[in-house]
């Protein structure tokens, strides 16, 4: 049942992406680039799914439990750390300069260019590699 | 100057992308935050179980799509180091900061999360200061 849902999730998600646009970096970009001929496509895409996430979010929750499981797990911190501003600020260099983030990138991946599996590659090893980096 | 864009498509995109945060939050109680999911499949996760699927569905959406409608737009920067460079600040920043545009920007920001927000605010202003910077000495956003 886990595999279904995750796959069922993980392909409506890429279907949106791939829709929107999202998964094209040039589209991404043209957001991003607001001193040139900027596309708002991303701020319409942002809306559909902050609405729809908004609202099911707020009828899911008065549930007792999620269907498949005996909670619902919820970050719960508040604080604003270094680590999350400066992660913020290094995940936003790298999205500024490609075009991509971990969504598109995964469905990017899909596609099986050169470029997409080197970015995907590279993202993998980032992943990987920043709680050790930390701990050093 | 305003491109010709593509209003329809991405509300309607954005809908999709909802839908699925939406599911998996009905169904397991988690949160759709895709570098918490690849970090999660990476790490062998005691929710592998659905994350790795996760990540297959997201990978077969474009060969499924493709099948379908047939082939998609992409347009990508072809220099190979600087997607590199750019796939590891990725990596490193969003696992730094715990979350990426889903995780902070949809799934975050859909709860009124302070740390989303603020999260989302500082990617968004530092992507859209490379992008110019980039313009500038490059000539290409792109």
């Amino acid at each position: 049942m886990n595999a279904l849902i995750g796959l069922l999730c993980g392909l409506i998600f890429g279907v949106g992406l791939i829709i929107s646009g999202m998964a094209n970096p040039a589209k991404v970009i043209g957001f991003l680039d607001v001193t040139g001929v900027w596309d708002p496509t991303l701020a319409f895409v942002m809306g559909g799914a902050l609405g729809v996430t908004a609202l099911g979010y707020r009828l899911i929750l008065q549930r007792e439990h999620p269907i498949f499981d005996k909670q619902f797990f919820i970050p719960t911190r508040k604080d604003l750390d270094v680590s999350l501003l400066g992660g913020a600020t290094l995940f936003g260099l790298g999205w500024g300069l490609i075009g991509l983030c971990p969504g598109p990138a995964l469905v990017a991946f899909g596609g099986l260019s050169t470029q997409a599996i080197t970015f995907v590659a590279c993202l993998c090893a980032g992943l990987w590699l920043a709680p050790r980096l930390i701990k050093q | 100057m305003i491109a010709e864009f593509s209003m329809w498509q991405g509300l309607a995109g954005g809908v999709l992308i909802g839908l699925s945060a939406s599911l998996l939050m009905l169904l397991k109680g988690r949160i759709a935050g895709i570098s918490g999911i690849l970090s999660g499949v990476l790490e062998r996760s005691d929710q592998w179980g659905w994350q790795a699927p996760f990540v297959v569905g997201l990978i077969l959406a474009w060969p499924l799509y493709n099948l379908a409608n047939g082939p998609i737009t992409f347009e990508i920067n072809e220099n190979l180091v600087l997607l590199a460079i750019a796939g590891l600040l990725v990596g490193i920043g969003t696992r730094l900061g715990n979350g990426c545009t889903s995780g902070h920007g949809v799934c975050g920001m859909s709860r009124g999360s302070a740390r989303s927000i603020a999260a989302t605010f500082v990617f968004m202003a530092v992507a859209v200061l490379t992008v110019w910077v980039k313009r500038m000495i490059t000539g290409d956003a792109l």
